[in-house]
């Protein structure tokens, strides 16, 4: 009942993408969402279009698996869109029906925040389906690194993350069990009167906090009984490689906001 | 209420990266008080089988006939509670589907569901909590302070009190204790002798598929291997054998006493008792015939 949801997904494939180093690739998305808001006309947004086209046909995820998982957020992008249309008053008028007037600055700025919004979202998209969750999480660890010396607990956070991120998949199972089973037992999920619809949450939560709950004081249980003790003097298995992708994939995005500056108005 | 597959096949996650088939061409037939058994290794497609039993997986080929209802893959299908009102699952690890404040509540959510009243579902709330063997006590207790072995039994309440024609059970028994899941499976037998119910049992237990059940399904690779009585399947074992699936004791100890014994019994028989009887006739008197 789930299975279209994109966020916080991992696809496996070969692509210069997933062989990227996780430490790049956070920096390329933090990054590129500072450079969006470079843009301000037709031919800066152009270029961050081809630009994420181009990162997007590199990660080699399947286009209608991309998109599809996207939907949700393509209603969103609309919403903005409209609400842009119908309460920007700038410009010229270049649409009037009774009482309903668009203006040049509305159909702009309309386009090109919905457009932002949805490249950004894009992008970080493919973070999560490029990167596997425990890659970000180390990534993470490291970047954040020069934070101990002011005794932010850099460790806890990463631990933290990765075992949220670990349970996504774990969560989602279980609710599609749990509405499996409520569905049996005559719950409509979907189809039916909202009223309905929104008492059904119900039976799902509950079960599922119960279930997190346990699980989560047997993972605790489990990682004591391991000999866990925090970060101090932890070893990693996992080594990060920065190799020539991460360079010059980093070199791109500066091009590129060297670009921007270039062509903004 | 007859269900019958026709051809099924579905694939999870269709369309995507994930697809997966888990079950192909499988055709089943299951009259109105039949006792049918599905067997199978992990990820042979049991679990998938039984959720089409009342239209929660929908064939993405081939089609299931519940009652007068036909599923298929085609169109949006209208007022599926119906079908849900009269197949009843019992998942696996039911204890997990339980939320209400009380044992009661919980009980009659099902039920009050499919449009019975209150009152009426408080009134099948008893007589269920009977059936699975638990005192009424329980009834106004939350469900969280009971034992695992109790949260298993009110679930299963709930899905008896909506007293449904065709009950569908995914190993019911797993993770119980011996004389738990004995009493549930006899429990299971006894109502469906009562009722005149059709069950569908999946699971790994060939004892219980060989004591229990009318119809046995075999499962491998989301393919039926075989169907047919549990004497028919056991009779000859060996290919269940190499699949790596289990065999009933009974069955086996029959076998061994056939290979010592250089005969062959009468039939292939189930229970301890029709063993037994057998190998008395074989020595009549303490010697060999």
């Amino acid at each position: 009942m789930m299975d279209k949801m994109i966020f916080g997904r991992y696809i496996p494939a070969e692509s210069p993408l997933h062989r990227m180093d996780p430490r790049s690739k956070l920096i390329l998305v933090f990054a590129f969402v500072c450079v969006v808001f470079i843009a301000n006309n037709a031919i800066t947004y152009g270029i961050l279009v081809v630009y994420t086209l181009f990162m997007v046909l590199s990660s080699k995820v399947p286009l209608h698996f991309l998109f599809g998982g996207l939907k949700l957020v393509f209603w969103l992008v609309l919403f903005t869109l409209i609400l842009h249309l119908f309460f920007t008053k700038e410009g010229e008028i270049i649409f009037q029906w009774g009482w309903v007037t668009i203006y040049e600055e509305g159909l702009k700025k309309g386009i090109f925040i919905s457009l932002r919004f949805f490249l950004l979202i894009l992008m970080t998209s493919l973070l999560t389906l490029t990167t596997t969750p425990i890659e970000i999480t180390d990534g993470i660890e490291i970047l954040l690194d020069p934070l101990k010396r002011i005794k932010f607990p850099v460790h806890e956070l990463a631990l933290m993350m990765s075992i949220s991120l670990r349970f996504i998949p774990t969560l989602m199972q279980e609710t599609d069990k749990i509405m499996k089973a409520q569905t049996a037992r005559g719950v409509e999920f979907s189809g039916g009167p909202v009223k309905e619809r929104i008492k059904a949450i119900i039976p799902l939560l509950i079960p599922l906090f119960i279930g997190s709950f346990k699980r989560a004081e047997e993972l605790a249980i489990a990682m004591e009984a391991r000999g866990y003790r925090g970060g101090e003097g932890r070893t990693r298995y996992r080594q990060l490689r920065w190799g020539l992708v991460d360079t010059l994939m980093l070199l791109l995005l500066v091009v590129i906001a060297v670009a921007l500056f270039f062509f903004r108005s | 209420m007859d269900i019958s597959l026709r051809q099924v096949e579905y694939r999870y996650q269709a369309n995507s990266p994930f697809e997966r088939l888990a079950i192909e061409n499988v055709s089943i037939d299951i009259p109105s008080g039949t006792y049918l058994a599905i067997i199978g290794h992990t990820g042979s497609g049991k679990s998938t089988i039984l959720q089409h039993l009342n239209a929660i997986l929908k064939p993405t080929k081939g089609k299931v006939v519940i009652g007068e209802r036909e599923v298929t893959n085609a169109k949006k299908q209208k007022n599926l509670k119906e079908i849900r009102k009269r197949v009843g699952i019992v998942f696996q690890f039911p204890e997990h589907q339980l939320f209400e404040e009380t044992v009661e509540k919980d009980i009659c959510f099902g039920p009050m569901n499919f449009g019975v009243t209150e009152e009426a579902a408080k009134r099948r709330a008893r007589e269920a909590i009977r059936q699975v063997g638990l005192s009424e006590e329980i009834l106004q207790k939350s469900p969280f302070d009971l034992s695992g072995g109790q949260m298993r039994r009110v679930a299963i309440a709930g899905v008896l009190a909506m007293e449904p024609d065709v009950i569908v059970l995914d190993e019911p028994t797993a993770g119980l204790d011996p004389r738990g899941r004995k009493e549930i499976m006899e429990m299971f037998y006894q109502l469906h002798k009562k009722r005149n119910l059709s069950t569908v049992l999946v699971t790994h237990s060939m004892e219980d598929a060989s004591l229990y059940a009318d119809q046995i399904v075999i499962m491998h690779r989301g393919q039926v291997y075989k169907k047919g009585t549990p004497q028919e399947i056991f009779h000859s074992p060996e290919g269940l054998l190499e699949l790596g699936l289990d065999v009933p004791e009974v069955v086996r100890f029959q076998q061994k006493v056939e290979k010592a014994f250089q005969t062959k019994l009468g039939k292939t028989c189930l229970t301890i008792e029709e063993l037994t009887g057998e190998i008395e006739k074989l020595f009549k008197g303490g010697q060999p015939l």
